[in-house]
């Protein structure tokens, strides 16, 4: 008997939960072919906006949280990548035209990423921490803190190995992110969400935006509430106009990254959306 | 403010009912009003509910939101501190852009009428004429759970210390078990203890408390009988009960209102408080309010947001469309 087949509306994934675009709309997700996959939803600024509201509103808990609890919550989203494995493999054959030698490459490494930036939750601090010789009974100790809401714009040539590169680092000290998916490469993006929803990640830590980066992008450079822009994907985009926008609000801004090495793992990529903080304790016992 | 307007207490009821208001001449009356036809009400509150507003139109309503405001701050942790800085933000509501218009009214508990009266000095006043009034919750709010006597000495009070307006809550308890009649000469006492040392009256509004009324039929009787009682404002919540302020509640309310106003003449004000803490769920009962009664009851003397949170949200709307760019809660004040 032939099945009728169950095929997946790909939505957003906002504060926790999956809507549709505010705005309603959806674009065609075709493989290099030209032919159909998915339809996924196209966002507007709105659902950036509101993307950032849920992203600020985590920044507390998600910050609050030990590092060590970090570092097991995202141990725990490589646990359920790993079990999705042949789910992301699918999706990366059909997207990207690729392999499937290529495709089980890309999400081993992609979850090994992972993997090696949770690991990195509560060693950070001692490595990007100091504590400061200085001439009184004084203990003098700088601690890198999250920076806040971050906004990244995805690798867009990569549908689950940039994305993972840039989301992992930004989560590792405390902040969250909206992160604006390849616009040709979405669904696997759409998926990552549903492993990051059945994780144990509080709901709005990660949001995920698909669509046009050109649309989107603009708006949450100048969104005054958005603490740093990662642009490691925005390099076809007029990415100076959007450093400039973000420097009306004293954002941080990482600048666009080419090439199969872009958003390469690296503690830079953990301490770019750090805050150092140092603090003075008197010794009081001599 | 526009006291000649207010009437004196029951004046209405012996109108209405003619004579000697007696208890069973106002339940003959309440239970003669029609019911409410629940599904079209929220079917006509979710229609309302759908108008989109823009560029031109939403700035209009912003700052008409804004002008409709009483800020409050009921919190058992108030201090005078807390006031003062509760006014200075209804003076100046965005130091970064002076063109923000003032919100009506700062609302308070009653020991704090004369801490925010002090800060307010020469702005207060009539917000008809873009001054801010204090207004003072009395009667043992929110329960409204004391004897008589200590809700209008709460009331008398609050009055004397410089209260322009007193939100008095209704004994919920006694309503719900049919004494109607209690309910109303309560109204119509603490309607008597806003009388000032000059013979006007502090403007009475009369808080419902919706939520605990339970069905639809008992919130359009309890607005009834708070109008005859001589309440100059019907208000639906204290903002201490869930679920406070809805559209569909307000809906009715306004509904009793314009109703009153084609057999009277008189216009009462309506007051959604609690729960409302966005400019589109805002713009919403601005919209309600036009259509149900017209635009000539946006006026800060017949429609008042209870609110605390909102205001920030609509200031930040405001910076939006000032600047093209979002704005965020590090652009306004922590309250």
């Amino acid at each position: 008997m032939t099945r009728l087949a169950v095929p997946k509306t790909y939505k957003l994934y906002l504060g926790g939960k999956f809507p549709r675009s505010e705005s309603g709309r959806t674009f065609e997700v075709r493989t290099p072919a030209g032919e159909f996959l998915a339809n996924a939803a196209l966002a507007s600024r709105k659902d950036a906006r509101d993307a950032v509201v849920a992203a600020r509103g985590a920044v507390s808990g998600w910050a609050g949280a030990t590092a060590y609890n970090r570092g097991q919550v995202l141990y725990r989203v490589a646990e359920v990548l790993e079990g999705r494995h042949a789910q992301f493999v699918d999706e990366i054959v059909q997207q990207e035209g690729v392999s499937r030698a290529a495709a089980t490459a890309q999400v081993d490494e992609a979850i090994d990423r992972w993997v090696w930036y949770a690991g990195w939750t509560d060693k950070f601090a001692q490595v990007a921490g100091n504590a400061n010789p200085v001439a009184g009974p004084y203990f003098n100790i700088s601690v890198p803190e999250p920076t806040g809401v971050v906004a990244i714009v995805a690798p867009q040539d990569s549908s689950l190995l940039g994305l993972v590169s840039a989301i992992a680092p930004a989560l590792v000290t405390g902040n969250t992110v909206v992160v604006v998916a390849s616009e040709r490469f979405p669904l696997s993006s759409i998926s990552l969400a549903e492993v990051l929803a059945t994780s144990d990640l509080p709901g709005g830590v990660v949001n995920v935006l698909t669509g046009s980066p050109a649309e989107i992008a603009p708006w949450l450079a100048s969104h005054q509430d958005v603490d740093a822009l990662d642009l490691v994907g925005a390099g076809d985009l007029d990415w100076v106009a959007l450093e400039q926008a973000a420097a009306e609000s004293v954002t941080r801004v990482s600048w666009p990254e080419q090439g199969p090495d872009a958003a390469a793992p690296s503690l830079e990529r953990i301490r770019q959306f750090t805050e150092t903080k140092t603090v003075w304790h008197t010794k009081s016992l001599l | 403010m526009t006291m000649e307007r207010a009437v004196a207490p029951a004046q209405r009821a012996v109108d209405i009912l003619g004579g000697d208001v007696s208890e069973s001449a106002l339940k003959g009356y309440l239970d003669g009003l029609p019911g409410v036809d629940a599904v079209g009400l929220e079917q006509r509150a979710a229609g309302l509910g759908t108008r989109s507003i823009k560029t031109s139109s939403k700035k209009w309503a912003l700052d008409r939101i804004i002008e409709l405001i009483d800020l409050t701050t009921l919190e058992g942790a108030d201090t005078p501190g807390k006031v003062r800085s509760l006014v200075a933000k209804a003076l100046v509501p965005d130091a970064s852009d002076l063109t923000t218009p003032r919100v009506a009214a700062v609302c308070v508990y009653g020991d704090m009428v004369p801490h925010a009266v002090e800060a307010l000095g020469a702005a207060h006043g009539d917000p008809d004429q873009g001054l801010v009034s204090v207004a003072a919750v009395a009667t043992a709010f929110p329960s409204g759970r004391a004897s008589r006597a200590v809700k209008l000495a709460d009331t008398r009070d609050a009055v004397a210390a410089g209260a322009d307006e007193i939100d008095m809550v209704i004994d919920r308890g006694a309503f719900l078990s049919g004494r109607w009649g209690q309910v109303f000469d309560e109204i119509v006492a603490v309607k008597d203890a806003c009388r000032k040392a000059d013979g006007s009256y502090a403007h009475l509004k009369v808080i419902l408390e919706t939520g605990e009324l339970n069905t639809y039929d008992n919130v359009r009787r309890a607005s009834v009988l708070a109008i005859l009682a001589g309440g100059d404002f019907i208000k639906t919540s204290t903002g201490k009960v869930s679920p406070a302020a809805t559209l569909p509640v307000t809906l009715l309310m306004l509904e009793v209102v314009r109703d009153w106003h084609r057999w009277t003449g008189e216009r009462i004000g309506v007051k959604p408080a609690g729960g409302i803490r966005t400019s589109k769920d805002a713009i919403k009962y601005l919209v309600t309010v036009a259509e149900t009664l017209g635009e000539e009851w946006l006026v800060p003397h017949l429609f008042r947001y209870g609110a605390s949170s909102l205001l920030n949200d609509v200031l930040l709307q405001r910076q939006k469309l000032a600047s093209g760019r979002y704005s965020g809660p590090d652009y306004v004040t922590i309250d």
